[in-house]
């Protein structure tokens, strides 16, 4: 029976860090899954978790379906929002999970993605994410990186990239 | 989705052209669920699916859509298909989990995400109302126009054990 997710590489925030970056990616597979479990010292409860691709931060668009325990409602824009952070004011120890889909990363069109992303906070704001993502460049993906909009990825934190192949 | 041997692929469709219909058929029903992961284009804006090659009204579905700006959820009953989304213009990635599809006892629960960053997107719930065990699964286009060329989909199989 074939294995047909297997680890790329992974990551573990041993300190604070501005953001982490998996490169090196190679094109053997037919998509790439991102396994997110962060928090950050940035913004409030959530914090914006931004994806960029081989080192570019451009030609990314997005739009998503955001709930916040109180309200929900849809947003867009010109960044790769590809999640949500526990951020500053969570309850401590509260890591967010977040998983990320590319399919055809390796391919010659642009690249759509898909992200679903949770926090939970035990008050009266945690949030749930259901994201688009799309990098109108061509280019195959060679790099990932995940930032927080605001402040810095905190200890404990992890990131996992798979490959997926189809044969 | 959990890593390991188990998540294997059972077939898998490229369209070097425009094609009406995907199908996967004589679907194994030696796994416990199966996934199926879809990047895909359609003339139309719109694909359906339908499993066993069945157009009874025998579908209902609930889902969530957003396009950036605003948020909405619906639901259909009795319908002749399960899904509805579709992209012309970028490739809308698609996840669907089919779990304990080969059971013949209880109706199928499909649980679904079509995603794309310059139109609507979906999260749904589609209830197949049939205790047959799920052999088959088409992704069509509807009202006659095609799926694009360039689009991809893989069915995959995973195990308990």
């Amino acid at each position: 029976m074939a294995n047909t997710m297997t680890l790329i590489a992974s990551y573990t925030a041993s300190g604070t860090v501005s953001s982490v970056t998996l490169s090196s990616i190679p094109s053997t597979y037919t998509d790439i899954i991102i396994e997110y479990s962060g928090r950050t010292n940035g913004g409030t409860t959530g914090n914006d978790l931004l994806i960029s691709l081989n080192g570019s931060t451009s030609n990314f668009t997005h739009r998503r379906l955001q709930g916040s325990g109180s309200t929900v409602a849809s947003y867009n824009g010109s960044t790769g929002n590809a999640g949500i952070d526990n951020g500053t004011t969570s309850s401590a120890n509260t890591f967010s999970n977040t998983s990320i889909y590319i399919p055809n990363y390796a391919g010659s069109n642009y690249k759509s993605i898909s992200s679903d992303s949770v926090t939970e906070n035990n008050g009266a704001e945690a949030y749930a994410f259901l994201g688009a993502v799309l990098w109108s460049n061509t280019a195959a993906i060679t790099s990932v990186t995940l930032t927080p909009y605001a402040g810095s990825i905190l200890q404990y934190s992890t990131i996992y990239l798979y490959g997926v192949k189809n044969a | 989705m959990a890593a390991g041997s188990t998540y294997t692929p059972i077939a898998t469709y490229t369209a070097t052209g425009s094609v009406s219909t995907v199908t996967f058929s004589s679907i194994p029903q030696t796994y416990t669920d199966l996934v199926l992961i879809g990047a895909a284009k359609d003339s139309n804006n719109y694909t359906g699916m339908r499993v066993n090659n069945s157009s009874a009204a025998n579908y209902s579905r609930t889902y969530m859509t957003w396009n950036g700006t605003s948020a909405g959820s619906a639901r259909t009953t009795s319908d002749t298909t399960l899904y509805v989304g579709g992209n012309d213009t970028n490739f809308e990635v698609s996840i669907y989990n089919f779990q304990n599809y080969s059971n013949t006892t209880t109706y199928k629960t499909i649980l679904g995400t079509q995603k794309i960053a310059n139109a609507t997107s979906i999260a749904a719930v589609g209830l197949w109302r049939s205790t047959a065990a799920i052999t088959e699964i088409d992704i069509y286009s509807v009202s006659g126009a095609t799926i694009l060329t360039g689009t991809t989909f893989t069915l995959y199989g995973i195990a308990s054990a």
